[in-house]
């Protein structure tokens, strides 16, 4: 048996290795493998979803310790090689052993890139103990472990990683400042427009973006207290992230000899320059002047190795790859391959921007190949281009094609058309041949290929072009996967199946609900959406189980960070009286309300609330609940409108009162804030509400519905314009119920307008043209009817205990208490 | 196992609504116990590891507790998290005479109070 000793048990060296005893290198080699992380194998891609939440650490491990095992591989983990004798071919590693071998491996990877900046490290204790690098599995704990309880955190470095950590902290209820010295972020694949549009995007995450902003010092002794930039601007912030770009880790190999510039000198079987037993592969390479930063590479690589290592295919060769970077952020889609600006004066290059949306797209093409493409907002047709990038396949005439779907047959052929080889997925490294060989083996659902193989699993953005192709591969026969359609995930249905089972057997509690539809499985996630929805279905028939109901709905109050809960009696349409004033300074005096606020929605909020006084409170305030903690009706904004505003043409208090008082409480699949406005000129902001009504001249009513100006801002859309605030009433009566009854759980109107369509919903609430108005204003009527305030049950409660603290321990408050009045 | 254990007795189970949890305090442990829809008892530690909500307050199953101010799980039996953050502590629970009589291992009490621990806060 020869020797096989592998450097860097990172995902290369891993990867080598999977290639090596897929070509019957167990039968050869014993292998050992040195890795500095006292781990297995994992996706190190994949640590962005990890510290973002949207993973576990579990979840993402390629190669659990038992497959060492298994596959009969010596693995030495957390344990770092020296030394490399190349003449005595053996490794020296820091545990004192000493290492022969036949063949060597190096796959040491890179390390984060530290820029000489002022005060990163405590002069005897090495790096301060608040500034962090984003690499391994242990720097990712660390940084989750420290965002925990700090407050403000800087990020250096807007790169890919930069920005996937910003977003990724942001989870911990930090506040967010990113550094970048250059003028745009992702200067590396964007253009200066594309940056531009980026830099929004991202700050519409909450997320603090500084350009131009190159970090001197870090200041603070013992703890962090801020950075300083060059231009001696100061930004305060008690945690500090390094993402600054990286270096190969090419020690071992300098130190022992070898050929070293940039990073370890190969040639194209993979083996480092005159060395005949020493191969090296991933982002510790440098192959014909290229280093490389991505995996993509990766994969290729390990294969002419593993041929080259084996001897199965001594012809096999690396010729380079051409990478394409994406962006894992939720909401923020970048994807960019190859040039980022013309170069030649007849290089093709189309544009398409829309900087209001968020959106930039554009493509250049050199003797009609694709040499570059940025996607910024909308990556919808990333699968294609990667794959015209990076083998040159044969362009569409109609060079928008290339940008926007413009319907047509593009979509299967190029699933078709992709050879077995093609690698679909280059996070986690998969096929297309083993996508269609998963689909073959019996497994029919996108959702089981894509957990079978992982594919589309890493930043998705192959997502789309795995569906056409497990639809491809099962010829029509793709099995819709079922959960995305139900109405919440414990009930196996989707809304109209499931109303028309809970009429048809009469389920009038969640309970009963799990009992005949679930085979009597409870899911604790399904309970709220269950709730809101048959108490929707019953009013006042629906039987009440409070365990069910989210925390907000048993107390009536919204839950606080630090287990408190905030109060907002109604004050409809924003208007108000001396008295309640009072009462509320009253109450606020007497239970020590440690914060007293306006929200956004013209009330009055008291915050810090402690559990056990909340029944209290309301029996003082003496004012209905405002509802400010449900997914249900919240408020109607209003403007003051005719009554005194000199441009007002339309009572717009009144008519937002006379709204608010019909529709308060009701309970809805997601939060409906409503507005009414006295002229167009839009004081109440009834433009980006969930339905939003406008007085225009002629004492006529505008009705817009589906607006947001939340996360998600979109303005909404004119459902109708009517003459009488009557007939606004009746329409608003028309729409909620109408949303009510269809839309999905948690579902907003921003999205549920546009999924129906306008034009639908104006011909179904405004011409009725399917007769179902009528139905619609009887349900609605009857759900008015049924309405309760909730805050009068607090004198008698509903359940033992129902108000009794459920945080004994914790010092209350841990809001800040502001100091006020002086103003 | 058991012979380890101080036992507190810390108020009626009918006091405790199905499908709800309260929080009692045990010892030096704040501790939320579940009273399943199927009659079963759970405890775990009240304080959710991740940001220090209170668990008593959240939507339980069979199964999981989920955290009312972040979302994250835990199951119920295990403590584990399955949603990647540390585990909850799980105590035995048990009724005697219609009272719920939470262990706490004796090792892990550092400052032993005489006699049984009462229910907290204001009923
Ligand atoms: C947060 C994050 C997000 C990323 N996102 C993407 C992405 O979206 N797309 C993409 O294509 N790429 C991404 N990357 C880059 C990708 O992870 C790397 O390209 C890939 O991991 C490189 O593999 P490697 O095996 O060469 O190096 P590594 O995975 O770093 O493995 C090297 C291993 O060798 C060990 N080692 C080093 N020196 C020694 C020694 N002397 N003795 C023993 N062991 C040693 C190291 O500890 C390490 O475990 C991301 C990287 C990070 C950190
Ligand atoms: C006990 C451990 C360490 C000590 C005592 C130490 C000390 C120092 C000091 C005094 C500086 C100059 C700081 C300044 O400019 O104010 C420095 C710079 C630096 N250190 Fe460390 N360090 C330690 C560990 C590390 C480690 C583990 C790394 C990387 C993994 C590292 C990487 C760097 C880098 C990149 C610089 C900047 C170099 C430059 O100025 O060009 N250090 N270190
Ligand atoms: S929206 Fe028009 S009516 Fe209302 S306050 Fe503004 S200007 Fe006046
Ligand atoms: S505090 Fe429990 S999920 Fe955040």
């Amino acid at each position: 048996m020869e020797r096989l000793v592998v450097i860097g048990n990172g995902m290369a060296g891993a990867r080598a290795v999977e290639e090596i005893l897929e070509r019957g290198g167990r039968d050869r080699f014993t292998i050992t493998m040195f890795g500095e992380e006292p781990y297995g194998n994992y996706n190190r891609i994949l640590l962005s979803n990890v510290l973002s939440g949207v993973e576990d650490e579990a979840g993402i491990f390629l190669n659990s310790l038992p497959w060492y095992e298994e596959n009969g591989i010596a693995l030495r983990a957390g344990v770092r090689v020296e030394r490399i004798d190349r003449f005595a071919r053996v490794v020296r590693a820091d545990d004192g052993s000493i290492t022969p071998y036949d063949t060597l491996v190096i796959a040491t990877g890179s390390r984060p890139y530290v820029p000489p900046i002022e005060g990163m490290h405590h002069p005897r204790r090495g790096y301060h103990q608040g500034v962090f690098t984003f690499r391994t599995i242990d720097d990712t704990r660390a940084m989750i472990r420290y965002a925990r309880d700090h407050e403000r955190v800087v990020v250096i470095g807007g790169g890919l990683l930069g920005l996937e950590a910003a977003r990724g902290l942001q989870q911990y209820g930090v506040q967010v400042t990113l550094l970048h010295s250059a003028a745009t972020l992702m200067n590396a694949q964007l253009d200066a427009q594309a940056g531009t549009i980026l830099r929004r995007s991202v700050e519409h995450l909450g997320i603090t973006v500084e350009v131009g902003a190159r970090t001197a010092a870090v200041v603070g002794k013992d703890r962090v207290e801020g950075v300083r930039l060059a231009d001696g601007r100061a930004i305060p912030c008690d945690m500090v992230v390094v993402a600054a770009g990286i270096r190969p880790n090419v020690e071992v190999a300098a130190l022992s000899g070898l050929p070293v510039e940039r990073a370890i000198l190969v040639d194209d079987h993979m083996r480092v320059l005159d060395e005949p037993h020493i191969y090296a592969v991933g982002e510790c390479v440098q192959h014909r002047g290229q280093t490389y930063g991505l995996v993509a590479p990766l994969w290729e690589q390990a294969k002419v190795l593993a041929d080259q290592v084996t001897g199965r295919d001594r012809t096999a060769a690396y010729h380079g790859s051409r990478t394409a970077t994406k962006l894992k952020v939720a909401g923020v889609d970048v994807a960019a391959m190859g040039l980022t600006t013309p170069e030649h004066d007849d290089d093709e290059f189309v544009v398409f921007a829309e900087p209001r949306r968020g959106v930039y797209k554009s493509v250049i093409i050199r003797d009609d190949r694709l040499i570059g493409a940025t996607l910024l907002g909308d990556v919808s047709k990333v699968g294609f281009l990667m794959q015209a990038f990076d083998r040159g396949l044969p362009l569409p005439e109609e060079r928008v094609r290339l940008l926007f779907d413009l319907g047509g047959p593009a979509a299967e052929e190029s699933a078709a058309e992709l050879d077995d080889g093609a690698q679909v997925c280059n996070c986690n490294g998969v096929s297309k041949g083993a996508l269609v060989s998963t689909v073959h083996s019996g497994v029919k659902t996108l959702g089981g290929v894509m957990d079978a193989t992982r594919a589309g699993k890493g930043c998705g953005s192959c997502k789309s072009l795995v569906a056409q192709i497990v639809e491809w591969a099962a010829g029509g026969a793709v099995e819709e996967d079922p959960s995305a359609t139900w109405y919440v995930p414990g009930v196996p249905m989707d809304k109209p199946a499931l109303m028309a089972a809970i009429r048809a057997k009469g389920l009038k509690s969640v309970s009963a609900v799990f009992d005949a539809l679930a085979g009597g499985r409870e899911d604790a996630k399904s309970k709220m959406g269950l709730v809101s929805l048959l108490r929707m279905m019953w009013g006042e028939e629906y039987q009440d189980e409070r365990g069910a109901r989210f925390i907000n709905d048993r107390v009536h109050a919204n839950i606080q960070r630090d287990g408190t809960f905030s109060v907002v009696p109604q004050m409809k349409g924003g208007v108000t009286t001396p008295a309640q004033l009072r009462r509320i300074a009253d109450v606020a005096d007497k239970y020590q309300v440690p914060m007293v606020k306006l929200t956004g929605g013209q009330r009055i909020d008291l915050l810090g609330i402690r559990k056990e006084d909340l029944p209290k409170v309301w029996a003082d305030l003496d004012m209905p609940s405002g509802y400010a903690y449900g997914k249900s009706m919240r408020t109607v904004k209003t403007c003051v409108g005719s009554e005194f505003c000199r441009f007002g043409v339309g009572d717009s208090t009144a008519l937002g009162i006379a709204i608010e008082s019909r529709f308060q409480g009701l309970e809805s699949p997601g939060k409906m804030k409503l507005a009414v406005t006295g002229c167009p000129r839009n004081c109440a902001e009834a433009y980006v509400k969930d339905l939003g009504v406008v007085a225009v001249d002629g004492g006529r009513w505008e009705i817009y519905v589906g607006g947001a100006a939340g996360a998600h801002v979109r303005k909404g859309d004119l459902l109708a314009t009517v003459d009488s605030p009557d007939e606004v009433i009746t329409l608003t009566g028309r729409f909620l119920q109408y949303y009510r009854e269809n839309a999905n759980w948690l579902e907003r109107t921003y999205s549920f307008v546009p999924r129906v369509g306008i034009g639908r919903l104006r011909a179904l609430l405004v011409d009725d043209s399917e007769g179902l108005a009528t139905g619609l204003e009887e349900r609605m009527t009857a759900a008015v009817a049924a309405y309760k305030d909730p805050w009068k049950e607090g004198a008698d409660p509903a359940t033992p205990g129902q108000f009794r603290t459920a945080l004994p321990l914790l010092p209350l408050p841990r809001v800040p208490v502001r100091e006020g009045g002086q103003a | 196992m058991t012979a380890n254990l101080v036992e507190y007795r810390v108020g009626a189970v009918a006091e405790l609504p199905v499908g709800e949890a309260r929080a009692y305090a045990v010892g030096a442990d704040t501790v939320a116990v579940f009273r399943l829809r199927d009659g079963s008892l759970r405890a775990v530690s009240a304080i959710c590891p991740h940001a220090g909500g209170p668990i008593a307050d959240g939507i339980a199953d069979a199964e999981v507790v989920i955290c009312p101010l972040h979302q994250h799980a835990f199951d119920l039996a295990t403590g584990c998290s399955q949603t990647g953050q540390p585990p909850l502590t799980v105590y035995p629970v048990r009724v005697d005479e219609g009272e719920l009589v939470v262990g706490v291992p004796a090792a892990a009490i550092s400052n032993l109070v005489p006699g049984a621990g009462s229910t907290t806060g204001v009923a």
